[in-house]
């Protein structure tokens, strides 16, 4: 049973760091980030199986995809502090020589990261193929794959959304964040998108809804969709809040791609409690 | 070792009749093989291992870039997977699936691309991609492979699969000679010796490779000795067997179903450019669209004909006269 006090500590250590790694290069986008921290938490370290010593063909576990994966300072984050590689590495977020490229990346070896991502809209087609791989090979494991909303306006994601039922990939999971915004503004205002819900639903997918930003509805609906098998893939509408956590990034596209300066830096680490140490870092 | 005398038509068949035969025998071999295709499983004469592998056969429907992502889930998991759809469909319009997913994730991918090039015929330009090998040649890790006929096709296939790393095998549709020795060993990335000649150097890939044993037979009863050199692996080129050869005859033509710019005779003027400078002739395609027609016309309308290959090393063996009474 999930201690959610426990996931919220540690969610608050990984927002800590979000603001510091992306501070630390002055680049990445914090917004998207923040607002996906209680998912990542709830998913790695409470909901998936997953085997920090990492191997990349991960039979016998839960995997995750991320697609938009200019979000990586969460992943990042979430990955080191569950031990896939030494939290200290964070401090190397977009520097040259790093393993923490911009974008996520198989290319440098950095554990946990299964495949590349960045340019979007191609991460529900690599889960399918897990999830198809998973079935042949008789691993019952469940297969999580996050897309913004935003990116749902690329075209292959309709593709992988009319595959996916097609082959009732019921092992697959899809998390949309429905924060509403994106780089150029609010996703009503730069193309509709309408309902995740009654277009997934037309496609021949199970929806749940979660509030993304809620740590106890997070970990029990991801629960509940990782034990489902009725033939159907699933799609989970999470609500979150850009810039979640810190008071002058929330509810905003500003934040998106952006990095905070040392002020306000200072400002948001004040309002995030350091719970398991930072990694170490000069200046802040 | 090979020679023109050895090098004679025993028959047609397409190469993609060949890619279908060389998938079961790789599927026969190597349980993690999977096929995917993007609505084309006719097109790519593989019925044979469908019926025989139903579970690890993959129909997509027409979406080739979820297509390209599937497959890069399934490597990830441990499959061997090969995507099959037409050449255009496997290369211009999925680049980025590719580059991401499959190049730069290095997924062991096996991109299958058939009727690539003029020679797909009468349905014209917009299906008859010139520019996929130099797009998968730009690509960092990709392997390039363009095979001559059924049987090099065939191996071809079985190498790939037991090759660790992402490839683009290029083949066609029409029916085809078919020469290369049944059992001639193929070895990704080793150039294959057809003829030993010391005029002139042809290199050629593809379909092309026929119309160069042709040409070079018509060469040699003129006088010209021909050091013909099939390059099946654009990618990685056989760099010493192409400066070997160059150094040898001291003029090259190359010779590709494919645009000149960026294909095989660009990979080969590159090459040579930096290690030994030789006069180069260009046979492919004038960097044009092509057009409805019949195979051999359409590669005799645009320049890719025996005869143009046959006036190519003339032309360069006289620019190597000229340059060395110059020199």
């Amino acid at each position: 049973m999930a201690d959610i006090q426990e996931l919220k500590r540690t969610a608050s250590q990984v927002r800590r760091d979000i603001i510091r790694e992306v501070y630390g290069c002055q680049s990445g986008h914090p917004g998207g980030a923040l607002g996906n921290t209680d998912l990542f938490v709830a998913l790695y370290f409470e909901v998936m199986k997953h085997d920090p010593s990492f191997n990349m063909e991960a039979h016998g576990e839960d995997v995750f995809f991320l697609s938009n994966g200019h979000i990586s300072p969460v992943f990042y984050s979430v990955l080191a502090r569950s031990g896939y590689f030494p939290v200290e590495e964070l401090k190397t977020f977009r520097a040259i020589d790093s393993r923490l490229q911009g974008h996520p990346t198989t290319h440098e070896g950095l554990p946990g990261v299964r495949i590349a991502s960045g340019s979007l809209g191609q991460g529900v087609s690599v889960a399918c193929g897990v999830a198809l791989q998973k079935r042949m090979d008789g691993d019952d494991r469940t297969v999580f794959v996050l897309t913004g909303d935003g990116e749902q306006q690329e075209g292959q994601i309709w593709e992988a959304a009319l595959f996916a039922p097609h082959n009732q990939l019921e092992n697959l999971v899809l998390i949309i964040d429905d924060n509403g915004q994106q780089i150029d503004g609010p996703t009503k205002e730069v193309l509709q998108l309408g309902s995740f819900a009654d277009k997934y639903a037309a496609f021949g997918w199970d929806i749940m809804h979660m509030d993304g930003n809620n740590m106890e509805e997070t970990v029990r609906v991801l629960k509940e969709a990782q034990a489902k098998r009725n033939g159907k893939p699933t799609c989970i509408v999470m609500k979150t809040e850009m810039g979640m956590g810190v008071d002058f990034m929330v509810g905003t596209h500003h934040w998106h791609g952006k990095a905070p300066n040392k002020e306000q830096a200072e400002n948001a680490l004040s309002q995030l409690e350091e719970t398991l140490g930072d990694f170490p870092m000069e200046g802040i | 070792m090979l020679s023109l005398d050895k090098l004679q038509s025993t028959g047609k068949k397409a190469t993609r009749d060949g890619f279908g035969a060389g998938l079961k025998a790789a599927g026969d071999k190597h349980d993690n093989v999977i096929m995917l295709t993007a609505d084309l499983r006719g097109s790519m004469k593989s019925e044979d291992f469908i019926t025989t592998y139903p579970d690890r056969f993959i129909q997509m429907g027409i979406s080739e870039a979820n297509m390209m992502g599937v497959a890069a889930g399934l490597a990830t998991g441990g499959k061997i997977p090969l995507t099959t759809t037409f050449a255009n469909f496997s290369t211009g319009r999925v680049y980025d699936q590719i580059r991401q997913s499959i190049a730069y994730s290095d997924k062991n991918v096996k991109i299958c691309a058939s009727h690539a090039g003029l020679t797909l015929g009468e349905d014209g330009a917009t299906h008859q991609i010139l520019e996929d090998i130099g797009m998968m040649r730009m690509l960092p890790g990709m392997t390039v492979i363009n095979p001559c006929d059924y049987n090099q096709t065939k191996a071809a296939v079985q190498a790939i699969v037991e090759h660790h790393g992402p490839v683009y095998l290029r083949f066609g549709r029409p029916s085809w000679p078919i020469f290369i020795p049944e059992g001639t060993k193929f070895e990704i990335g080793k150039a294959l010796h057809l003829s030993e000649g010391s005029d002139v150097s042809i290199f050629a890939t593809g379909h092309l490779v026929w119309y160069a044993v042709e040409a070079a037979r018509q060469l040699e009863k003129e006088g010209i000795s021909v050091d013909l050199i099939n390059i099946h692996t654009i990618k990685p080129l056989d760099a010493e067997a192409v400066v070997a050869s160059a150094k040898k005859t001291g003029a090259v033509v190359t010779c590709e179903e494919h645009n000149r710019y960026g294909g095989l005779g660009g990979a080969i003027a590159e090459t040579l450019s930096a290690q030994h400078p030789t006069p180069q002739e260009f046979i492919g395609t004038d960097d044009t669209f092509g057009e409805s027609g019949e195979a051999e016309q359409l590669l005799e309308k645009y320049g890719l004909g025996v005869k143009d290959i046959v006036a190519a090393a003339k032309r360069v063996v006289k620019r190597k006269q000229g340059s060395a009474v110059v020199g």
